[in-house]
């Protein structure tokens, strides 16, 4: 429930983002991380970014939950709703 | 960059050989838990080495009596309940919230405050109850959307708040000394919030390591071969391998929101009880948004299955195999206690991951050999 998971702003109006989660993209509020910008990777939890990260952790972040999730069998990585996070694509 | 996963556990295997005693650590943080059995940590570590689950897992430390308010709201208030999707199928005394919703109540798994408040300001005329579950990673967006409904007067939503704190509930462990340790190895992304130093009175009143780290394996062997040279040197020090993302002080702005819209009040925690300080409820001036008070609750006394251990597991003080319900009774398909239903429980972690290894090792050794 404390994991937050990295993804890339693509764009911002006021407060909010639009954020990119490997070509899933999902719109959260940034008023925790006031100067994130576009093109910043930020962690993300429960809908807000938590923090901004650099892309090196942010991509190493993503292949441990890739291998996380391939090695579960009959239950992915879900976020906090209970839906699978999606299968994740190589580096983008 | 993080030493390889060879190297790492080699460096534990000197540290502990040098130790020459027993050696708990405990994680507070369900991340951490689950990542550790997934990887398969526990069976790697040295025999001397035992890692312990301590109250991390949000889920697991919310008493019964919460999940009972949210099914009085909901069954008798006619509230729609918005809820994280790990608190559906915990029981409470009159069943859980998928129960009651397959039973027709308005129940809505959410994956973010801002949803809860978004059903609220879509349906008018409904009175919309958000679950305030989590510790410090959480809390700060549970403040950011109560002054959004105080910014847009959305007087329909509320919140029923169970947030809490991860240091207290250290502390209080501490101060108990029921469980002997020797350190902490703390949560990455609640420490992204609180910041490394939040940890500090850990350290110097009990004189106690704490070693902040993420949730790769790496990174929990990493912290893990920190806090052994603090043990080995005699030393209690604060230490954080979780650099690219924890500071020292932690979030500003999300410890201002938490600041302005909370207070701390004396919590009560499952099968702990209450704790002082180590929970939040909404400051005077966000009452309003209070569910309890708005929908006169009473919460009441929990009634935990007598013979479940979730109490004693999240206090480091049993493993899940010794609760006489694990895999009797109480599975995650079917789980009994809170510990069994969260993905970040001990329990489901345990049943997952470590129920086969263990039988394995556990297997006489005639028997070991064949196959």
């Amino acid at each position: 429930m404390c994991l937050a998971i990295p993804g890339r702003i693509i764009e911002c109006r006021g407060d909010e983002a639009l954020v990119d989660f490997h070509g899933n993209r999902l719109e959260i509020s940034k008023i925790m991380t006031p100067d994130a910008a576009p093109g910043d990777w930020v962690l993300v939890h429960a809908g807000f970014s938590i923090c901004t990260i650099d892309k090196h952790d942010a991509l190493e972040t993503w292949g441990y939950l890739q291998q996380a999730s391939a090695s579960e069998t009959d239950e992915p990585v879900s976020d906090l709703a209970g839906r699978s996070v999606p299968k994740l694509g190589g580096t983008p | 960059m993080t030493p390889g996963f060879r190297e790492l556990r080699d460096q534990l295997a000197r540290l502990c050989n040098k130790i020459s005693r027993q050696v708990q650590i405990m994680e507070v943080c369900g991340t951490h838990t689950t990542s550790a059995y997934r990887n398969g940590l526990h069976a790697m570590l040295p025999e001397n080495l035992r890692l312990v689950s301590g109250p991390g897992c949000p889920v697991c430390v919310t008493p019964q009596r919460h999940i009972d308010a949210a099914i009085e709201l909901a069954a008798e208030n006619d509230v729609m309940i918005a809820t994280y999707g790990d608190m559906m199928r915990v029981p409470g005394r009159l069943g859980s919230l998928e129960k009651l919703r397959a039973r027709g109540a308005r129940v809505h798994v959410v994956s973010s405050a801002r949803s809860a408040l978004q059903i609220a300001r879509d349906e008018p005329a409904a009175s919309v109850a958000f679950l305030g579950i989590g510790f410090e990673t959480t809390a700060p967006a549970t403040a950011a959307t109560v002054l959004e409904a105080e910014r847009d007067g959305i007087e329909n939503f509320s919140v029923l708040m169970c947030h809490k704190l991860v240091v207290p509930a250290m502390l209080a462990l501490l101060e108990a000394g029921d469980v002997p340790l020797d350190g902490f190895l703390c949560p990455g992304h609640v420490s992204v919030i609180t910041g490394a130093e939040a940890y500090r009175p850990v350290v110097q009143r009990h004189a106690k390591p704490c070693v902040i780290a993420g949730f790769e394996p790496q990174q929990i062997l990493l912290g893990l071969v920190h806090l052994l040279q603090c043990v080995q040197s005699g030393r209690a020090r604060l230490e954080n391998v979780y650099r690219a993302v924890v500071g020292d002080m932690g979030n500003r702005a999300a410890l201002d929101l938490m600041q302005r819209v909370f207070v701390t009040a004396d919590t009560p925690w499952r099968a702990i009880g209450v704790i002082p300080q180590s929970g939040l409820e909404l400051a005077p001036g966000y009452h309003r948004f209070d569910a309890v008070r708005r929908f006169s609750l009473t919460l009441g006394e929990d009634e935990d299955h007598p013979a479940c251990l979730c109490g004693q597991v999240i206090q480091g003080k049993a493993e899940p195999a010794e609760c006489p319900l694990f895999d009797h009774g109480c599975t995650p398909l079917s789980p009994i206690g809170p510990c069994m239903v969260s993905s970040e429980g001990t329990c489901a972690a345990w049943y997952k991951y470590n129920r086969s290894a263990k039988a394995l090792r556990d297997l006489p050794q005639s028997q070991e050999v064949s196959g």
